[in-house]
């Protein structure tokens, strides 16, 4: 071989220059998409976000849905039953964790009134004496309207206000259901309720399957729910006309004494889904008692000990795990976009959201 | 052969390559879990945090091997611009390997998360919990990623250019003993041609 330095200098400049700018345009790119930036047409926690505040206004340091609530702090005592299922430090014999909870309506205007929509939810943070946390975002109905973040934000889309009436367009919700039959289930549940004059008297469904894992490793796909131990004979004919009520209520009956909730454990058998949160299990399946939720007294959103707490339905304890459920994620996810929007509004940085007035909606 | 050090140390050179895969994957993770509402943003989470204090833990180590074994210095005809922006942007690097989890772990401790590594294993909280603390240093989490990711497309972009442009023997320096004529040390190449014609056309 001859030596080649003289000829092949500005050749290879040509082609050394274009591996370098092609190798780091390609890593950009690939960066790019895997961000989201390029992939404009991916659902991400941003969009579910702010098709919330499309639909019910942007109310700086408010929580983008459920924004209207109440902080309750109390504990849960264990009655040991769900341990042969979960090794959860929550449900050992005769333990006791303390709890800091949070009722709300959902929707993301915190001046809406209590009477607008039939539907309470119950979120509450475990927190377990081995520093881990259980955290649980709650409805009161026994089936969600839809199965999957798609179907959700489509839902959202639909329920956006028509720019001129400043209403929701009944013709978008009604192609809506219509485009979507797994809705029934939820509807007919609708149809018959009546939003209750109390957070008390309500039972609240975890609506997502969630995975038990026992000390031998076995898992146990289970749903649970708040069963409440005050009766609701009478509350609804007896509700307030005020926008709110609940609250009121709350702490009336906080001051007669604590309110009380068996925690109740469904255990799937094999073939009842676990990634659809629009069907029920059937009621023959085994429900265990898992132990008494006890609140003790209530605080105000704005200042009490849930204002700060993300109920993000993934912090788990170790015990508890994740089903295949698409929601999960998709709450966890947009979850933590609503919490970095009301916090980043708590500290004034800049970009955030304005305060809204109460009036201009 | 030389006296000076052509090349870093085994140690240096292994954390090296390690950590920059490790610290890519951290940047494609941590900017895809946040980007979708899939189930990768659960699993994505689950790795983005181990990982992260894994990347803490072998930066300190690093940053002792860096300290104890200086590296093998730049040509001597390098620009001084181009000696600055090497200097700046290494440091750079540390800075922000080092940074990035703790600022993670902070975060996670000011908005009052377990900060859990796994099923079981938990970190002890290393800031008060605190809405305020919580959104400012999640913002300066996502800005520093970005700039990480910027600082990682500059040293990539210039390891190459001094392997295939200057040939100076800087690429090399980061490489196994074995392949140091894939990045031949340009005076060296100069000397030795008649010797070793083919060296300096590997790169071809």
């Amino acid at each position: 071989m001859h030596d080649p330095a003289p000829l092949h200098v500005p050749p290879r400049r040509i082609g050394a220059w274009s591996l370098i700018i092609g190798a780091v345009a390609i890593v950009a790119v690939a960066f790019g998409y895997v961000g989201g930036w390029l992939a404009p047409h991916r659902l991400t926690p941003k969009k579910l976000v702010n098709q919330l505040q499309h639909d019910a206004g942007t109310f700086a340091g408010y929580r983008r849905n459920h924004a209207k609530g109440v902080c309750v702090v109390g504990h849960f005592d264990s009655s040991g039953q769900a341990q042969a299922y979960s090794v959860a430090e929550v449900f050992a014999p005769g333990q006791r964790t303390p709890v800091v909870g949070r009722f709300a309506i959902p929707g993301g205007n915190p001046y809406a009134p209590d009477s607008s929509v039939p539907i309470r939810s119950m979120a509450l943070r475990f927190t377990l004496a081995n520093g881990q946390q259980w955290r649980t975002g709650m409805n009161s109905m026994p089936v969600f309207p839809v199965a999957t973040p798609q179907a959700f934000y489509a839902q959202l889309q639909a329920k956006q206000p028509d720019p001129v009436t400043g209403k929701p367009d009944p013709a978008k919700i009604a192609a809506f259901f219509a485009a979507h039959p797994e809705t029934a289930a939820f509807r007919a549940w609708a149809k018959t309720a009546k939003p209750s004059a109390s957070f008390a008297t309500e039972s609240y469904w975890g609506l997502n399957a969630f995975v038990f894992v026992d000390a031998a490793g076995q898992h146990h796909p289970v749903r649970w729910r708040m069963v409440p131990e005050a009766s609701d004979v009478g509350s609804v004919a007896n509700t307030p006309g005020g926008a709110n009520y609940l609250a009121a209520d709350l702490t009336e009956r906080l001051a007669h004494g604590p309110q009380r909730w068996q925690l109740q454990v469904t255990l799937a058998k094999p073939g009842d889904p676990t990634n659809d949160a629009t069907k029920t299990w059937p009621d023959d399946r085994r429900t265990i008692d898992a132990g008494t939720l006890v609140l003790e007294r209530s605080a105000p959103q704005a200042s009490g000990p849930c204002r700060d707490i993300n109920y993000d339905p993934l912090v788990l304890p170790a015990g508890i795990e994740a089903s295949d459920d698409p929601l999960l994620p998709a709450r966890s996810a947009a979850y933590a976009d609503s919490y970095l929007r009301r916090t980043s509004e708590e500290a004034h940085l800049p970009g955030t959201a304005a305060p809204k007035p109460e009036t201009s909606r | 052969m030389n006296a000076a050090p052509d090349r870093f140390t085994l140690a240096a050179r292994a954390l090296h390559w390690l950590m920059a895969v490790m610290i890519v994957a951290m940047l494609f993770i941590g900017v895809g879990m946040v980007a979708t509402v899939s189930a990768r943003h659960e699993w994505l989470l689950a790795i983005h945090k181990p990982l992260g204090i894994a990347i803490l833990l072998l930066a300190v180590i690093r940053l002792a091997v860096r300290v104890r074994h200086p590296p093998p210095p730049l040509p001597a005809d390098l620009p001084a611009l181009q000696k600055l922006a090497a200097l700046a942007s290494h440091w750079l690097l540390y800075f922000l390997m080092l940074a990035m989890p703790l600022i993670g772990w902070a975060m996670l401790s000011a908005g009052g998360y377990p900060v859990m590594l796994g099923d079981a294993l938990r970190l002890p909280p290393i800031f008060p919990t605190s809405p305020v603390a919580f959104a400012v240093l999640r913002h300066l989490h996502g800005a520093f990623a970005m700039l990480l990711f910027l600082t990682f497309l500059a040293h990539m972009g210039a390891a190459l250019y001094h392997g295939l442009i200057r040939r100076d023997g800087v690429f090399a320096s980061m490489l196994p003993a074995a392949s140091r004529s894939i990045d031949g040390d340009r005076e060296e190449v100069d000397a030795d041609k008649a010797d070793r014609p083919s060296a300096a056309r590997q790169n071809d």
